[in-house]
């Protein structure tokens, strides 16, 4: 049936003599896989071996602190309803007077927690964040676990280490500084 | 023990054969109460996925198959009644999974139908880039396995490579390689950049050789064409009775093709042909990929080499994301911004069907809208589930092992049959 005039029938003529024969296919079906023999390896050997990452690649969370070591997050809880598959909970905390050197805002989230089960590393919690707090690391992946309860991902895995800062391009991203 | 029999569901086995002829006095007599009972299935290594089929074989012979469906039913259809449109994304990712940006994108058009967005051009173009590359990731997938079934374990690697390109590109354009959750309502999330660019181009650059050496090693092979060439033949009519649509219908002889007959995202503004093929057969629907992968070879190419400068976002402040930059700054936008991420913006109240051509056929989504902020009700038109239904009447008479090739060349995709 023709509904358009940019149809274009496929070939599908009867094999040739040479066709049927085989040998002939056999012989450059042998030559490809030789052919091959001598090319660059596309195979990279994992654990020593890394691939280089996009950078906007959405690994593993990172909670950022800013320049003077504070926690960014103010419990705002738009990453958990942004969230599709509901692997954020967190409890929003009171800043008491004396903890300013921790906490940015005044208020806080007390207990953060990830479930890396549920997350399916869309992103959206990263871009529902208006603190510039939560994302997705470009060279971290979520490891593989071998408890249940290992994977639920708390304020201690979660919130970035001074001496260790996880980089995500935050300047790039939000113009603002870490 | 008696009453476990009593629960045990009584299997009828239905023969499915409107038009094909099964003989199925060809079971010689004295063996017809010897028929076999396999399970083709959950679980069968040769079966690309979940589901299951319960044969009755005589000898090799397929008598009979009833299919199973519904090992991963998901429920997205009603959990995307309970969640804000820009949710629904990650949802669809996980239809057909082979290319999932055409389901992000035909999702996002959907909406924009809704909510009445215009797209700007630069942002169409880039979406055709992403979904015909998901057409071509998802054709090397069907064939490179249509191979592996026929024994030929060669092709399906060296295409692979090629897959890992398209996954780079993906990751370069989204963020992510297999669920993409590419592009937002209303446009794309991040601009068409450098980076991308430059690994597509190395990848148009290098993808014509290895296609035509995976064609020379299937197309005119003789084992093959023994294996595919007459197998699985479905008539036009009969194909376009059950819903067939895409590759498997054009295999058939009819040039449907929803980028030409209702074109979205700018389709009309590409040269491309229609391949179709002859008697509906596997070696049709193997070829009939085949020429569509150099079809949307041919589009990417022209996409990129007219992709317009402007804006990669329509203006469409309640619907997409303020830059975050300004997010920081001005009341305005942290409204705005708020305001969409809670899904407190009521999209008006319609229906919409907006069908695109998927990686298998053609992809529609149905929404109704009753002017709440969720979907008052969603329905994914999902190919796989319409060739599922015609695999039993396609498989009855044929052999275990041709059941298998059929199988694989209608790529029945357990993610998109299922929903
Ligand atoms: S990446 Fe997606 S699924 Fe994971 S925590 Fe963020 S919003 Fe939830
Ligand atoms: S991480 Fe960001 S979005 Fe989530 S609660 Fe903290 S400030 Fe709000």
């Amino acid at each position: 049936m023709k509904l358009t005039n940019r149809s274009r029938k496929t070939d599908k003529s009867p094999m040739t003599i040479a066709e049927r024969l085989y040998l002939p296919a056999i012989a450059s079906g042998l030559g490809t896989t030789i052919k091959h023999f001598f090319q660059k390896k596309p195979t990279i050997q994992y654990p020593e071996q890394k691939r280089e990452f996009s950078p906007v690649f959405r690994g593993l969370h990172v909670l950022k602190r800013d320049e003077q070591g504070r926690e960014r997050c103010t419990a705002c809880g738009l990453c958990a309803v942004a969230c599709p598959a509901e692997a954020i909970t967190m409890i929003a905390g009171e800043r008491e007077p004396g903890q300013e050197h921790l906490y940015r805002e005044e208020k806080y989230a007390e207990v953060y927690e990830i479930n890396m089960l549920r997350c399916i590393f869309c992103g959206l919690c990263e871009e529902a964040c208006p603190k510039a707090a939560i994302f997705l690391q470009p060279d971290k992946i979520a490891p593989a676990f071998y408890e249940r309860d290992e994977v639920i991902f708390g304020k201690d895995r979660l919130v970035e280490k001074m001496d260790d800062r996880a980089s995500v391009g935050i300047e790039k991203y939000t113009g603002v500084k870490s | 023990m008696s009453h476990i029999k009593e629960i045990q569901p009584d299997v009828q086995i239905v023969p499915a054969q409107p038009q094909v002829k099964v003989e199925v006095g060809q079971a010689l007599p004295e063996y017809i109460n010897e028929l076999t009972t396999l399970n083709l299935g959950p679980t069968h290594p040769a079966t690309h996925g979940v589901f299951q089929n319960i044969l009755q074989m005589d000898g090799e012979k397929i008598i009979s198959g009833v299919p199973t469906i519904g090992y991963i039913h998901r429920a997205f259809e009603k959990i995307a009644e309970n969640r804000p449109f820009y949710q629904i994304t990650p949802l669809t990712d996980r239809l057909n999974y082979c290319s999932s940006p055409i389901n992000n994108m035909g999702w996002h058009m959907t909406v924009e139908k809704l909510l009445g967005i215009e797209v700007p051009r630069r942002a169409q173009y880039i979406r055709v880039i992403a979904m015909e590359l998901a057409r071509i990731s998802d054709h090397l997938i069907c064939n490179g396995i249509l191979g592996v079934d026929t024994g030929a374990f060669t092709g399906f690697l060296y295409l692979f490579q090629e897959r890992e390109k398209i996954y780079d590109i993906y990751e370069e354009i989204c963020g992510s390689r297999l669920t993409t959750n590419m592009g937002r309502i209303g446009g794309m999330e991040r601009d068409f950049n450098e980076r991308a660019e430059a690994k597509l181009r190395q990848f148009m650059k290098g993808f014509p050789a290895v296609m035509k050496e995976f064609e020379g090693l299937f197309n005119r092979n003789r084992i093959f064409m023994d294996r595919t060439v007459d197998v699985g033949p479905i008539t036009a009519e009969r194909a376009m009775n059950y819903g067939f649509t895409g590759p498997n219908l054009r295999a058939a002889g009819v040039d449907y093709d929803v980028r030409v007959m209702n074109p979205y995202s700018s389709y009309e503004d590409f040269e491309f042909e229609i391949p179709v093929g002859h008697n509906g057969d596997t070696y049709d629907r193997f070829m009939v990929r085949n020429q569509e992968i150099w079809q949307s070879y041919r589009i990417i190419e022209q996409a990129l080499e007219k992709l317009p400068e402007g804006p990669y976002f329509a203006d469409a402040p309640e619907y997409y994301l303020p830059p975050k930059k300004e997010v920081y700054r001005s009341m305005e936008a942290l409204i705005y911004h708020f305001k969409i991420i809670m899904g407190e913006i009521d999209a008006p109240a319609g229906e919409v069907y907006h069908p695109v051509e998927g990686g298998n056929g053609e992809l529609g989504f149905y929404l109704i809208s009753d002017g709440g902020r969720t979907p008052y009700r969603l329905h994914f038109r999902r190919p796989c589930f319409i060739y599922y239904q015609a695999f039993p009447e396609m498989m009855v008479g044929t052999t275990l092992s041709d059941a298998i090739v059929i199988m694989s060349s209608l790529n029945v995709i357990a993610g998109e049959l299922d929903a």
